[in-house]
């Protein structure tokens, strides 16, 4: 049996516009979303932002009731054993809040250290090994009104392990870290996959899924749409290469033209510097570097690259619908 | 044990937490002075029965029921704000041992208001500060506290369902004050405003802080504070339960 099992899940929301004539709406954010992850698995959960990936794990530890559809967490359903589920689980939402702003990070943790049940003596012990674990030793007794958006990101890793949970939930963690700090976080999620903690980890980034998880999953509105290890993704879903082509002074349109081009399967548009790149995945069998040069409407060319696909190669295509 | 020591670290920590609120601040400067002046000024132009420490209680204790209003009402929507609620939800005790501790808190804060009243009341007002039964005003002054937490344990489960309680806050306030006989005595106020009052603990709480004051007997007030505080324990479990399922059905734990 998985460690964590989500069967169907689906998630409604409810909402209204208009003040006096008030109308309402439904939106499903998760349209019947089915995963399993092992023991000891790290398994990433991709997408797009407003793909369900939140939602999803707010149903996971017991934040959101699903509107239909079970889910359970080493056995235990996530609606009727609630409180079971809490304590054996740890989460950590990305971004700033959620931290006690006007209380220092070692306050902060000595409470939830309580809440989560964590016996009084070895509260201070294991405050002590997370903040060194996650490199506030030294800062733990200013106030985190006062903490870098890392440093905070950091108090939060160390107060969803606490209590030394066996699943740990990290909801984009690392995002708007600076990269050193992104990488450091990186770290930590590897040695706590390698102590043996099944990880559901969401993220933007490809390069992190990529390093990091065992398998991924790509959720687009609401409904998972590949899963498997980085590299069968990259295989099954990303055939054929990638051209790259600097441009510029794009034309308007041109992501469009290209798109309609025979053997292409995906196009997007990255900003580099001046120049714009056109990153056209095609089918194994295409050569269009030639088309999609003649679409170029005599915009100046830079460097024209090919290469096999990455995991982002493979979300562009998933999520952009093709 | 553990709900007990759960209770009492939930205590200091929010305190702490409070009393490190610039917004708190300005306020426990201020409001003490204004609820000063009014229960010196009421005394004046009232010429009724009573001393001017009875209404003075009064005023302080206007000070409490705002804390505990506001407070627990307040920092519930302020831990909404902050991203705090999502994570005081998801713990593995019952919910009721998260919030008790805060609305504890925040009446506890009140004391200060009714310290600081009373102080400014004697330094500008002349108000006078002896109290006949030293051994059952101190008594009366903790179990307000805690009945009146225990009412605001019911407030704070409103503001776990709903994002905008704020709403409901506003309203009480004045209401509570008038129908609590903090303001004017409710011999004053239509019958039908009798049963409500009783039903509140700040009446009981002020008319046992005013009994120890004037050498009458506060056990009864005291004892029906306790009673009602038992009684808002009742309610505010049930309801607590009730609305956290709710807002983890309709979604309303966050901000997003």
């Amino acid at each position: 049996m998985a460690v964590v099992e989500a069967l169907d899940l689906h998630r409604t929301y409810r909402t209204s516009t208009g003040v006096l004539r008030r109308r309402w709406m439904d939106v499903e954010a998760v349209r019947g979303v089915s995963f399993g992850i092992e023991q000891g698995e790290l398994f990433g959960l991709l997408g797009p932002n407003g793909a369900g990936k939140t939602t999803t794990i707010k149903m996971l530890i017991t934040l959101l009731i699903p509107t239909k559809g079970t889910a359970s967490v080493l056995g235990f359903d996530v609606v009727k054993d609630a409180r079971e589920v809490r304590r054996r689980i740890g989460y950590v939402f990305g971004g700033e809040r959620g931290v006690y702003e006007r209380l220092s990070g070692y306050d902060n943790l000595r409470y939830f250290a309580e809440l989560y049940g964590v016996p009084p003596k070895e509260i201070r012990p294991r405050i002590d090994y997370l903040l060194e674990l996650v490199g506030l030793k030294g800062r733990e007794q200013e106030r985190a009104e006062g903490y870098s958006r890392g440093m905070k990101q950091r108090l939060h890793i160390a107060r969803g392990l606490l209590h030394d949970p066996p699943v740990v939930f990290l909801d984009e963690p690392t995002i708007g870290l600076d990269p050193i700090g992104a990488r450091e976080l990186r770290a930590t999620i590897a040695s706590l996959a390698e102590a043996g903690k099944t990880i559901l980890l969401t993220t933007h980034y490809m390069f992190e899924a990529d390093a990091l998880c065992d398998r991924i999953a790509v959720i687009n509105r609401g409904e998972i749409v590949a899963h498997g290890t980085p590299a069968d993704l990259k295989r099954d879903v990303a055939k054929g290469t990638v051209v790259e082509v600097e441009v510029f002074g794009l034309p308007d349109g041109t992501a469009d033209r290209v798109r309609a081009l025979s053997g292409v399967v995906s196009v997007s548009v990255e900003e580099r510097e001046q120049a714009q790149v056109l990153i056209v995945q095609t089918s194994s069998d295409a050569e269009p570097t030639h088309a999609i040069l003649s679409n170029l409407d005599g915009a100046n060319v830079g460097r024209i690259s090919r290469r096999e696909p990455t995991l982002e190669d493979v979300y562009v295509t998933l999520v952009s619908g093709e | 044990m553990r709900t007990l020591r759960l209770i009492w670290i939930g205590w200091k920590f929010h305190v702490k937490s409070l009393t490190l609120s610039s917004f708190f601040l300005l306020t426990s400067v201020l409001q003490p002075i204004i609820f000063a002046s009014i229960a010196y000024f009421m005394f004046r132009v009232g010429a009724r029965e009573g001393t001017l420490l009875y209404v003075a209680l009064g005023a302080g204790m206007m000070g409490i029921w705002s804390s505990t209003l506001f407070g627990s009402g307040g920092a519930i929507q302020w831990q909404r704000w902050q991203g705090t609620l999502e994570y005081c939800i998801a713990v593995p005790p019952p919910f009721l041992l998260v919030i008790l501790p805060l609305t504890l808190a925040t009446a506890t804060i009140g004391l200060y208001s009714l310290t600081a009243t009373l102080i400014w009341g004697r330094l500008f007002f002349d108000v006078p500060l002896e109290v006949a039964n030293p051994v059952a005003f101190v008594v009366a002054i903790p179990v307000t506290v805690v009945g009146l937490g225990l009412l605001g344990l019911i407030l704070a489960s409103t503001f776990i369902m709903y994002r905008n309680a704020n709403a409901l806050s506003n309203l009480l306030e004045y209401p509570v004050w008038l129908v609590t006989g903090l303001l004017v005595s409710l011999s004053l106020l239509p019958g039908w405003v009798g049963p409500i009052s009783w039903a509140l603990a700040p009446t009981w709480g002020v008319n046992a802080l005013r009994e120890a004051a004037i050498a009458g007997n506060p056990w009864p007030e005291i004892g029906m504070c306790l009673a009602l505080g038992a009684v808002y324990l009742v309610i505010g479990h049930f309801t607590l339960q009730q609305f956290e399922r709710l807002a983890r059905e309709r979604a309303t734990l966050s901000l997003t």
